[in-house]
Order: structure tokens, then C-alpha cells, then sequence
């Protein structure tokens, strides 16, 4: 699904990526963790598109298309959602009309027919549920007044409204209290666990890998993935911090 | 011949950032003139959208206690001017708010004169500027606390939204305050679409124009809170920022 080859990227002229290898095939998830400012927010936005995080050399393909040829919205047509480390706030844009509007947008580039008010309403109040965040947040502002842990769970119910191919969530643990957690957990297992899909999860303990097992992670230090393995790595890395991996 | 059948120039204060080609065409601008009677209130909706000029001088006077609700859309043509004096009696309240859409190259203005003549007014004025390209959105806004209006309550809110580094815009609230315990405040900011939240909106799936156009929206929407015909006035803005998109 997503194959990265040798990826450099700079940010305001930094570089940061330095080399990254990473092939994600549909049906998988694999964790990426890694020391503070090893890079791993940056591989995120560098495969998001954001503005400022330059490509420098490398390649990304994306179900067989270039990735860094397509537009930041174009890449989330093609099914690419990106979970925010932290999500942003919009004052004055209610999450409703947004997401109304980023689903018809995305649904419109893929040529598949606009969603009613009627059918998206439902959809969100499903998705809601899901997550169990009242539906009256989806009201307000986009992010206004959410406390950090609101803010990821409403993250994942626009992901699942938007029902990606490949979710990239950065940090969406960070905030979540035990229950949160769980039910963000449960949530991403519901949303993203399927045969033709994809997750990348960002973070740096084990409590969300309890409950959205991994088939692979990744320690990312100097912007590049410096190892690999199943499962039992983040455990591993739990008892003995990065020094004998990161070196 | 009175001065007042010239058009003005540049060099009046109230006209320094006007399309003096424009004005010279429009001149003379006759006053159209609102009074409340004391105790009344009254809306009006002013929407400015036709014609490639256009330029109109309201003057409101309000009786003691009465209350008049402002809204004005400026939004059309390559010039467009909206200049409104009030004069506030005892305890009268103004509110105005006032969203302008400038498309490429256009100049559009605010421009007010609030008067506070006798104690415990209450004016209130929110104005949110759009400039696209080459544009020049302008407000020029005055309060003036004439003696023994004490207790006077004023409020001036300017923001300006630049979409191109070519944009231009000019915020110039004043005061003039002859009276005891009063209480003016402004804040004016003139600033770019938040490129974080421009991303945000794309990594969900929004187009630029889309995004811009739903941002935008929410920042001119605060001029019409709470008016009589806030929805109406919403959609004609909208209209006007997908314009200018
Ligand atoms: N605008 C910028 N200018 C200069 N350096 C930057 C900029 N943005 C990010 N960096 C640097 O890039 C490096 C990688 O940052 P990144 O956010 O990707 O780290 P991270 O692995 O996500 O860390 P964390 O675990 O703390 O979230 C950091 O050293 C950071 O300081
Ligand atoms: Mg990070």
C-alpha cells in the first residue's frame, strides 16, 4: 500500500529524514516509535504534504502512484488521513459543516456521488457513537475549546467518518485518559482493521499497542529507521529505552 | 459656490484611502438620513454588491434610549464606500456590524462617525475586511464623546484578512472624549488565513479554495451575529468570498 524508499526531507532547510526505508502493505499495522525529534511527526507531514517539509530525495508510492506528485488534499482523496499529534483549532467552523464538506469533497474527486445532509448526519452520529463523544461536539468549532484528549477522540471519529486506506496516527494516545484510551483503541481496531487497509501508529509507550496490536514496529532515531521487528520489540523497548537500539 | 458641491480629495481625512476616479463620477453623494424616535429600534441591512461603483452617506439619529442594529455586506464593484454617522442620545444603543469582500483591486471602506451626546450610550462596531489581490479595504472609524456624555460605553472591532502579499488594508479607529467615566476599547489586527488550519483542512480533504472559502466564512460571519437576517446576509457573503476565490 505504501512503499518509502531512501526519503530525505528538510524543514526550513534542515534536514531531518535521512533516508527512511518503509513498506506498509494492506492489512498490516506497524508502529513506528523513536526518541523526541528523531523525526517521526515530520514523516508524517512530509507524507501528508504540509507546506515547509521539503522532499529532498526519495520516493513515495502510495497504491501504485507517486505520492509527493499529488496535492495535500488529493493524497487524503487517495485515502491517506493523517491523525495530528496536535490537531488544530478552527474557531468559527463547526466540525460538522467541515467534515460534511472534506467527505463530499473527497467523495467528488474519487467520482462517487455527494452524501445528504440526511445520510451524513447519520454516518457522524454512527461514528460518534462509535467513539463515544456526544454528538453535540461535533457542533462546535473545529478543535475550540476541547481539552487534548477530546481533541484526539474527535480526530478519530473524523477518521472515521472519512474511512481512509491508511491512517498515519501521530501520538493519538498522548491525552487520553485509561478509558479514552481504550475506547480510541477499540475505535482505530473497528475503523481500520480490514484486509485493504493500513495504519501506521505514532507513539512512544505500549499502552496503545495493548489494544491495536501491531504486526511490525520501527524505531526511528536520526531520521531514519534504525530497526525493526514484531510485537515484542516495544516491549523490549519498554524495559531498555533506545540507547542500545538508537546507537 | 460652497465647497461641499466639490468632490473631496485625498487630502480629506475621511477620503484618504478613497478611489478618487470613482468619487469624482459618484459626486455629489446625497445623505440619507435614519432618525429613531425615542425608545424605537429599528434594523436595516444595507448589502452593497451591484454596480462597478458605489458610494452611500447614511447619517442615523438615535433619541434618547432608542436602538438601531446596523449590518452592512460591502462587497461589489471596484469601488464601494459606506460611510455612516450616528449621533447617540441618552442611554440609545448602535450596534453595527459590517463585513467587506474586496476582489482583485478593488477599494472598499467603512467609514463611521459615532457620537455619543448625552450619558450612557452604548456603540458597538464590528468590522471584518477581506482583500484579495491588489485590493484596499479601509476603516476609518471615529468616536466622539461629546461633554456630559458620561458613562459612555464604545466598542470598536477591526480585524482584516490579507489573501495575497499585494493586499492592502488600513485600520484607523479614533477617539475624541470630552466626558467623565467612560469606557471605549478597540482592537484592531490585520492578518493572513492560519496556514496550520489551511492544512488541516486539506490533509481532511478540502481543495484550497475550499478551505480558504470556509475560513473566510467564519471570520466575516461574526459581523452578522444575531441580526434579523443573519442567514440571508451569511449567504450573500458566501457568495461574495467564492467571488473572490
Ligand atoms: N520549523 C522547524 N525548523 C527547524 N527545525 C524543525 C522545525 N520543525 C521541526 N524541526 C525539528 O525537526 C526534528 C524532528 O521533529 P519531529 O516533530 O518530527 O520529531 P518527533 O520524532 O515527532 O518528536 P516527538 O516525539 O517529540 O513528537 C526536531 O529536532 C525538530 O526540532
Ligand atoms: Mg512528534
Amino acid at each position: 500500500m505504501l512503499t518509502i524508499e531512501n526519503l530525505h526531507a528538510s524543514v526550513a532547510d534542515k534536514p531531518i529524514l535521512k533516508g527512511l526505508n518503509l513498506t506498509i502493505n494492506a492489512g498490516e499495522i506497524h508502529a513506528i516509535m523513536g526518541p523526541n525529534g528523531a523525526g517521526k511527526s515530520t514523516t508524517g507531514y512530509v507524507l501528508g504534504g504540509r507546506p515547509g517539509y521539503d522532499v529532498t530525495e526519495g520516493t513515495a508510492t502510495f497504491d501504485g502512484q507517486d505520492l509527493f506528485a499529488l496535492e495535500p488534499h488529493e493524497r487524503a482523496a487517495a485515502g491517506l488521513f493523517l491523525g495530528f499529534q496536535y490537531p488544530v483549532e478552527i474557531p468559527g467552523v463547526s466540525n460538522l459543516q467541515f467534515l460534511r464538506e472534506a467527505l463530499n469533497s473527497q467523495r467528488k474527486a474519487r467520482g462517487e456521488e455527494p452524501l445528504s445532509g440526511g445520510e451524513f448526519l447519520k454516518l457522524a452520529r454512527e461514528k460518534s457513537a462509535l467513539l463515544k463523544m456526544d454528538m453535540e461536539m461535533l457542533k462546535r468549532p473545529v478543535n475550540v475549546g476541547f481539552s487534548g484528549g477530546e481533541k484526539k477522540r474527535a480526530e478519530m471519529v473524523q477518521m472515521g467518518i472519512l474511512n481512509p486506506k491508511l491512517a498515519i496516527l501521530d501520538e493519538t494516545d498522548s491525552g487520553l485518559d485509561i478509558d479514552a484510551l481504550r475506547i480510541c483503541g477499540e475505535g482505530i481496531n473497528a475503523i481500520m482493521r480490514a484486509p485493504d487497509k493500513a495504519v501506521l501508529l505514532i507513539t512512544h509507550y505500549q499502552r496503545l499497542l495493548d489494544y491495536v496490536k501491531p504486526d511490525f514496529v520501527h524505531v526511528l532515531a536520526g531520521g531514519r529507521i534504525v530497526k525493526s521487528g514484531g510485537p515484542e520489540l516495544a516491549l523490549e523497548l519498554e524495559e531498555g529505552g533506545y540507547e542500545g537500539v538508537a546507537a | 459656490m460652497s465647497t461641499q458641491t466639490l468632490a473631496p480629495t485625498s487630502k480629506a481625512e475621511d477620503w484618504r484611502y478613497a478611489d478618487q476616479a470613482a468619487v469624482a463620477q459618484l459626486w455629489p453623494v446625497a445623505a440619507e438620513q435614519i432618525a429613531v424616535a425615542s425608545g424605537d429600534s429599528r434594523a436595516l441591512s444595507i448589502i452593497a454588491r451591484e454596480g462597478e461603483h458605489h458610494a452611500r452617506e447614511i447619517a442615523i439619529d438615535l433619541a434618547d434610549y432608542a436602538t438601531m442594529d446596523l449590518r452592512i455586506l460591502n462587497a461589489g464593484g471596484a469601488y464601494g464606500r459606506v460611510a455612516v454617522s450616528v449621533r447617540l442620545g441618552r442611554g440609545a444603543s448602535f450596534t453595527l456590524g459590517a463585513a467587506q469582500v474586496a476582489g482583485a483591486g478593488a477599494t472598499l471602506e467603512i467609514v463611521t462617525t459615532v457620537t455619543h451626546t448625552a450619558p450612557d450610550a452604548i456603540s458597538r462596531q464590528l468590522i471584518r475586511s477581506v482583500a484579495g489581490a491588489g485590493a484596499t479595504v479601509s476603516y476609518l472609524g471615529r468616536v466622539a464623546v461629546e461633554q456630559g456624555a458620561d458613562g459612555t460605553d464604545g466598542e470598536q472591532s477591526v480585524r482584516a484578512m490579507l489573501l495575497d502579499r499585494s493586499a492592502q488594508a488600513n485600520a484607523r479607529p479614533e477617539l475624541e472624549i470630552y466626558a467623565d467615566d467612560v469606557k471605549c476599547a478597540h482592537g484592531c489586527a490585520v492578518g493572513e488565513l492560519d496556514a496550520n488550519a489551511l492544512f488541516y483542512l486539506a490533509q481532511r480533504g478540502l481543495p484550497p479554495a475550499a478551505a480558504k472559502a470556509l475560513m473566510l466564512q467564519a471570520f466575516v460571519a461574526e459581523a452578522f451575529d444575531g441580526a434579523q437576517d443573519e442567514d440571508q446576509l451569511r449567504a450573500l457573503a458566501q457568495a461574495a468570498l467564492e467571488a473572490v476565490l
